[in-house]
């Protein structure tokens, strides 16, 4: 317990996958949270491979990381670029009145 | 090691429960600052752990561009006050079905964690075995050699999508006098100038 080692540090990042996952599937109001809860993933990715590549003394998966904070501003960047577009165009970002593919 | 597991378990509450409100909170603004409190936590945590680069990356990327940009969308919008109501209102399914996935995955990956055992020879399978040198170095040894593709390939991508967002939001407005330069630039003496003959005492009336 008081042995800091790495599944301290898994079990952070699977506790935070869990919420951002849950965050997906319960929001049904707002985009934004759901972009959110993909950044929340995306956060946990990243303390999984930080945490294995100082647990083992490889340098990749920080440069790895590196590449994942870049896809994540990418990512989040374009989907506020998309949502802004969609309130401009129907009045509401809400999950439920975005229904235009019948999906 | 007393200070290191202190500092865990006080970042890694703050953190799980800074998300937990991220996706509980009513308004959307409370969200998005649990978001912030969560990154500057995960941040403090890869600081603490050795990677002292990507905490401050962390801290810089996300916290000063990705979250201001969520803050600014999300007061642009006027959606901060939306309700939220997960578990009353009209019957739907998803909630079930996605609190059963949702928690499905979490025993997985905890029963990942649990079983893990170390590999016996796990602390000698390294590219560079070099610890007398600061993170920092390490990630500037390796990236800018062996990485240098995907380095180059991470900023088109950001370039991508640079141009991606502009071109989303971009919108013609009608109606706004605008400068055109190919009208500034092409224009010539003979068509812009003209003379006139002014008589004595008479004037001349421009602008006719």
């Amino acid at each position: 317990m008081i042995e800091i080692g790495l599944g301290h540090y898994l079990s952070l990042g699977a506790i935070i996958f869990f919420l951002g996952v849950i965050g997906i599937f319960l929001n049904r109001k707002n985009v934004i949270v759901i972009l959110m809860s993909i950044e929340l993933i995306l956060l946990s990715v990243n303390i999984n491979l930080i945490s294995f590549s100082i647990f083992s003394g490889d340098i990749v998966g920080q440069i790895f990381t590196m590449l994942i904070l870049t896809v994540a501003a990418a990512e989040a960047a374009i989907g506020l670029a998309i949502i802004v577009i969609y309130y401009r165009n129907r009045g509401s970002i809400r999950v439920e009145d975005i229904h235009g593919m019948k999906g | 090691m007393l200070a290191h597991s202190v500092f865990f378990y006080f970042f890694s509450v703050i953190a799980i429960f800074s998300s937990l409100m991220v996706i509980t909170s009513r308004n959307t603004v409370n969200s998005v600052f649990f978001l912030i409190l969560d990154f500057i936590s995960v941040g403090c945590l890869f600081i603490m752990v050795g990677a002292e680069f990507l905490g401050m990356i962390i801290l810089i990327v996300y916290v000063g561009a990705v979250a201001v940009l969520f803050l600014f969308v999300v007061m642009m919008l006027n959606v901060a006050e939306q309700k939220q109501s997960w578990f009353i209102g009209k019957k739907s399914t998803h909630i079930p079905i996605g609190l059963i996935v949702s928690v499905l995955i979490l025993l997985e990956l905890l029963v990942v964690v649990g079983g893990w055992r170390y590999k016996d020879d796990l602390m000698s399978s390294s590219t560079l075995n070099l610890s007398d040198i600061s993170n920092t170095h390490q990630l500037g040894l390796v990236m800018y050699t062996d990485y240098i593709l995907y380095f180059q390939l991470a900023g088109i991508i950001l370039l991508l999508s640079m141009i991606g967002a502009i071109l989303l939001t971009f919108r013609q407005r009608k109606g706004v006098k605008k400068q055109s330069y190919i009208n500034q630039i092409s224009r010539n003496p003979s068509s812009s100038i003209e003379l006139k003959d002014v008589e004595s005492n008479k004037g001349v009336k421009i602008d006719d």
